[in-house]
């Protein structure tokens, strides 16, 4: 009951939201942050009252939808997809707040897409049916394409297109295998799908999730959506979007097809690895603010993949807690590239620099990110990439450089972005009024600063509470108990 | 010499065609007799009247058929596929009424469109219920030739009276080849009910019985606009009016595939191998050629019918499969997009009474802001043509896709998809023009701002409400699917 209402209630409020004629953009964003706020409340009261001890299906819900082909609204929540859904509220929320903070045009539709894409992704979180699964992996597209398409930059519609048709000839290969995997076993319940030893079917899945992560060298919607897309739209594709892929991979790919993944491990953790590099080489030298976070959003991505494909409870506890962290370091990294394209109308690196002085709530922010980002020892992304390398070393060591390289990598680009955007001379495009922060875009930014704060004190936080404290025998077994 | 028995008639059986019937009469003779002010409510009252009776009377019928039988000597059937099918040709005829009821043009024969369009809905409902090659023919030409009336109804119209005579031609060219493949089953088994040729299929001559099969399947295909037996859709469905093309995009579809999936599996279950991969093959053709001719299409009515060619595709692959799953694909595939089919055609009838000229895509611009509901509307029928959630499209694409499977085919499941991917890009162009290309200001309405349309519109909202509830209710309707097609006998 409770998962259905965390899935119901941001369609309620985008139905709401398009319904009802408005006036303001304030009084639109307003009802959708408190929607989403009521999302995030929801959720805290679930987190109280989970039962951590086990690691079995809970709150699910279940009614029957066609039975022919044996299709159910089936719905619930482990203990992992717990944590997705709680990134996807808070990052829904600040990203929502961002939008009220800047205004939109036409505020009803605009929010009402945003809650819609809310409820999509916490659908995906929780679905546990194929089926219900993939109808929510697809509906997200469609406020991602109105979003980006109507209130985008004035490159989206190459962009959407774009981003359409790949996620799309992805995800409908994965349309084919659901159907083969469930017409095979009479049922499309996820959670007594068993395991499959057909090939076709395993790379159905995997292609549908490396276009959505983006895996190497599926990436080619990336940068353009990413650059096109409003900075919170942006923020939400990169932070929560994404992870549905990593999840699916999670929650599908590795319990049902244990013996592909074996053989493709190779294969798979080859593409990562060499994801990770060239992303971060990319991101090293893209030319303005957004393209470093979106190709290190691809870097990250593929690290976290290297985590799961480890498959082993280090990589696996730490691809999971790297999914929460890096949606919360590129969520704020693209809200912060928001707030300064407001003040510059530019994103372009060489025309910025020199930012901080006199804004120090800004540079503090950005710094605070970008040295989570990097991984710097004592962060939550160093303990989420601690575990995904020390979960790799036993797979291959060699696997095991490539990411500590990578680490490296990560602090060059960081380093760049930040020294290019707050140091340096004052860039031809930064005026002498650009104001610092404001309240508002401060309290959103510094939501998810503190989200991650927290977590770098307390990582075990997560890492104690997913799996039921054994993740490589939660997935094997028990999502088909 | 043999005495002429006359045959049981059942006449409630017979009553949805017969209250269409009946309507038509009064649309034709009685709007005479009225002040020229009230024909056009009276007809359109008259018409929509009838048809809610025709579609209450299937329903009835429905519900009361638990097993099919022959009636009048076995000439047509009464059985749940045939009522099924007559409760989604009227409303889709009903559909229709809303659109047409403001259409502009001359006023002295609005009698007779009603006329013809019931006239077109009753051949239907009989052509669905045929149960030999005989009532197959004469409910093929009857529903045809108020078709093509239809198409050229616009007599002020020249693009009106082209389609209609190409219509005509290229149609009576696809009679008279399911004409000829009907004389040669006659002739290779004696027989011309369904169910009789199939046993009379065995002793006779292969190779006229194959031919004629071809021939019959040919025939059908023009009807349904499967490629490459299809050119006449753009040119008909551009030039026809736009009320007339709402509502024949629909209803040929459900009739002639209907009727397909009864001809193939009654009468022609001992040729199951032949059938399967010609219509797979159909199937890809009209997948292929329609969806990449509707890439470069300007005109939005092209690229519907461009787009109806893609759906002939989609929709013959549950029938090529020959399996009880494809049956009910079918009938739930075409449930929601009759529907869609309609619904979108309205919208562009809208939009052609505004601009006064034939839609081009771009003249879509700046309508999701405009007309919010129209714009709305027209974006979820794109994305359901897509087959995104929440259109019930996406489920009967899913189904058609299972069926395919679950036979083996799961190349054609993926045949579907590829076609799937590159239809994305046109039906994704029209959304992109209502909502993301800045509306023009020389495109201001032709005469000032268009009367409000509240027949249209409540159409639009109808066919919009059938296929956001064919995805929600999809449990209940694939059970009406299953019921009407279990009787059949599948090959597979």
């Amino acid at each position: 009951m409770i998962t259905t209402a965390l899935i119901v209630l941001p369609f309620a409020g985008a139905l709401l939201l398009w319904v009802l004629p408005w006036r303001t953009s304030t009084a639109a964003g307003g009802l959708a942050l408190l929607v989403g706020l009521g999302e995030l409340a929801l959720w805290v009261g679930t987190v109280v009252n989970f039962d951590f001890e086990s690691s079995g299906l809970q709150y699910d819900a279940e009614r029957t939808w066609f039975s022919d082909l044996g299709v159910s609204y089936k719905v619930g929540l482990y203990d992992f997809s717990l944590w997705l859904v709680g990134l996807t509220a808070l990052v829904a929320v600040a990203s929502i707040g961002y939008g009220l903070w800047a205004g939109r045009v036409r505020p009803g539709a605009y929010f009402g897409l945003l809650l819609f894409l809310t409820g999509a992704t916490v659908g995906v979180f929780t679905a546990q049916d194929l089926l219900l699964f993939y109808v929510f992996f697809e509906a997200m597209l469609i406020p991602l394409y109105v979003l980006i398409g109507v209130w985008g930059g004035a490159g989206r519609a190459g962009a959407t297109i774009k981003f359409i048709v790949y996620t799309m000839g992805g995800s409908l290969l994965m349309l084919v295998a659901i159907i083969a995997f469930g017409l095979d076993r009479g049922s499309f319940d996820m959670t007594e799908l068993g395991t499959s030893d057909s090939t076709w079917i395993f790379l159905g899945f995997l292609v549908a999730f490396a276009v959505k992560a983006p895996l190497w060298p599926f990436h080619g919607w990336l940068p353009d959506a990413y650059r096109e897309a409003p900075a919170e739209v942006s923020a939400i594709l990169s932070g929560v979007v994404s992870k549905t892929a990593a999840y699916g991979l999670l929650r599908i790919v590795l319990p049902s097809f244990p013996e592909q993944v074996a053989d493709w491990r190779t294969v798979v953790l080859a593409l990562a690895s060499i994801g990770l590099v060239y992303g971060s080489f990319l991101a090293f030298r893209a030319p303005d603010v957004r393209g470093v976070i979106a190709y290190s959003s691809l870097a990250q991505m593929c690290l976290i993949v290297i985590g799961l494909f480890a498959f082993n409870d280090s990589g696996l506890n730490g691809a999971l807690l790297q999914m929460v962290n890096h949606g919360l370091i590129s969520a704020s990294l693209f809200l912060l590239a928001g707030t300064v394209e407001r003040r510059t109308a530019t994103g372009e690196l060489r025309l910025l620099g020199g930012m901080a002085r006199g804004r120090p709530v800004l540079a503090t922010l950005f710094i605070v990110v970008g040295v989570v980002a990097l991984a710097v020892p004592g962060s939550s992304a160093f303990a989420g990439e601690f575990l995904v390398l020390n979960g790799i070393f036993p797979v291959g060591w060699g696997w095991a450089v490539v990411g500590a390289a990578a680490m490296v990598l990560a602090a060059m680009y960081v380093l760049r972005l930040v020294s290019a955007v707050l140091h340096r001379d004052a860039g031809t495009m930064v005026p002498d009024a650009a104001l610092d922060l404001r309240p508002g875009e401060t309290s959103l930014v510094g939501m998810l600063v503190i989200a991650l704060l927290a977590l770098s004190l307390w990582p075990a936080g997560i890492t104690d509470r997913i799996f039921g404290g054994q993740p490589r025998q939660a997935v094997t077994t028990r999502f088909s108990e | 010499m043999e005495t002429f028995v006359k045959p049981d008639i059942d006449w409630a059986a017979l009553s949805p065609v017969l209250v269409l019937l009946g309507g038509a009469a009064i649309t034709m003779l009685v709007p005479l007799f009225l002040p020229v002010g009230v024909r056009r409510g009276f007809s359109a009252f008259i018409a929509a009247a009838a048809l809610i009776a025709a579609g209450v009377a299937a329903a009835i019928l429905f519900a009361h058929d638990d097993s099919g039988r022959g009636i009048l000597a076995d000439a047509l059937r009464r059985d749940r596929l045939a009522e099924l099918a007559q409760v989604i040709l009227a409303a889709s005829g009903l559909l229709a009424i809303g659109i047409s009821y403001r259409e502009p043009g001359r006023r002295e024969g609005i009698g007779d469109y009603y006329t013809l369009l019931l006239s077109a809905v009753g051949g239907m409902c009989f052509f669905v219920s045929a149960n030999s090659l005989m009532t197959l023919f004469l409910g093929l030409e009857w529903f045809s030739i108020s078709l093509y009336i239809m198409c050229a109804v616009a007599v002020d119209r020249l693009g009106s009276l082209e389609a209609g005579l190409k219509y005509l031609i290229v149609g009576s060219f696809g009679s008279a080849i399911l004409l000829f493949g009907s004389a040669l089953v006659y002739g290779a088994t004696g027989e011309i009910g369904f169910a009789e040729i199939e046993r009379a299929a065995a002793g006779g001559d292969r190779f006229l019985l194959v031919t004629g099969l071809a021939m019959l399947l040919v025939g059908l295909a023009f009807k349904v606009s499967a490629a490459p037996f299809h050119m006449w859709t753009p040119d008909v469905y551009e030039g026809a009016p736009t009320p007339v093309t709402a509502f024949m995009s629909a209803a040929t579809k459900v009739a002639g595939l209907v009727l397909t999936l009864r001809l193939l599996t009654t009468a022609f279950g001992s040729e199951e191998e032949l059938w399967t991969l010609s219509l797979a093959a159909i199937a890809c053709i009209s997948l292929a050629w329609g969806n990449l001719a509707a890439l470069v299409q300007t005109d939005v009515k092209r690229l519907l019918a461009y787009s109806s060619v893609s759906h002939a595709g989609f929709l013959l692959i549950p029938i090529a499969v020959g399996t009880p799953l494809g049956g009910r694909a079918l009938l739930y595939y075409l449930m929601s997009y009759a529907a869609m089919s309609v619904g979108s055609f309205a919208i562009v009838a809208a939009r052609e009474r505004e601009l006064a000229r034939p839609v081009a895509v771009s003249d879509l611009a700046g309508m999701g802001w405009e007309r919010p509901f129209h714009g709305l509307a027209m974006a979820i029928f794109m994305f359901g043509f897509i087959g995104l959630p929440p259109a019930g499209l996406f489920l009967g694409k899913f189904y058609a896709f299972s069926a395919a499977v679950e036979r083996g085919w799961a190349w054609l499941a993926i045949a579907g998809v590829v076609a799937t991917v590159v239809s994305i890009y046109y039906y994704l162009g029209v959304v992109r023009a209502i909502y993301v290309s800045p509306g023009d200001l020389r495109l201001a309405p032709a005469g000032g701002s268009p009367p409000r349309d509240p027949a249209l519109t409540t159409a639009v909202a109808a066919a919009l409400a059938v296929t956001v509830g064919t995805f929600f209710a999809a449990g209940p309707l694939i059970d009406l699917a299953r019921d009407s097609v279990e009787f059949l006998r599948f090959p597979f």
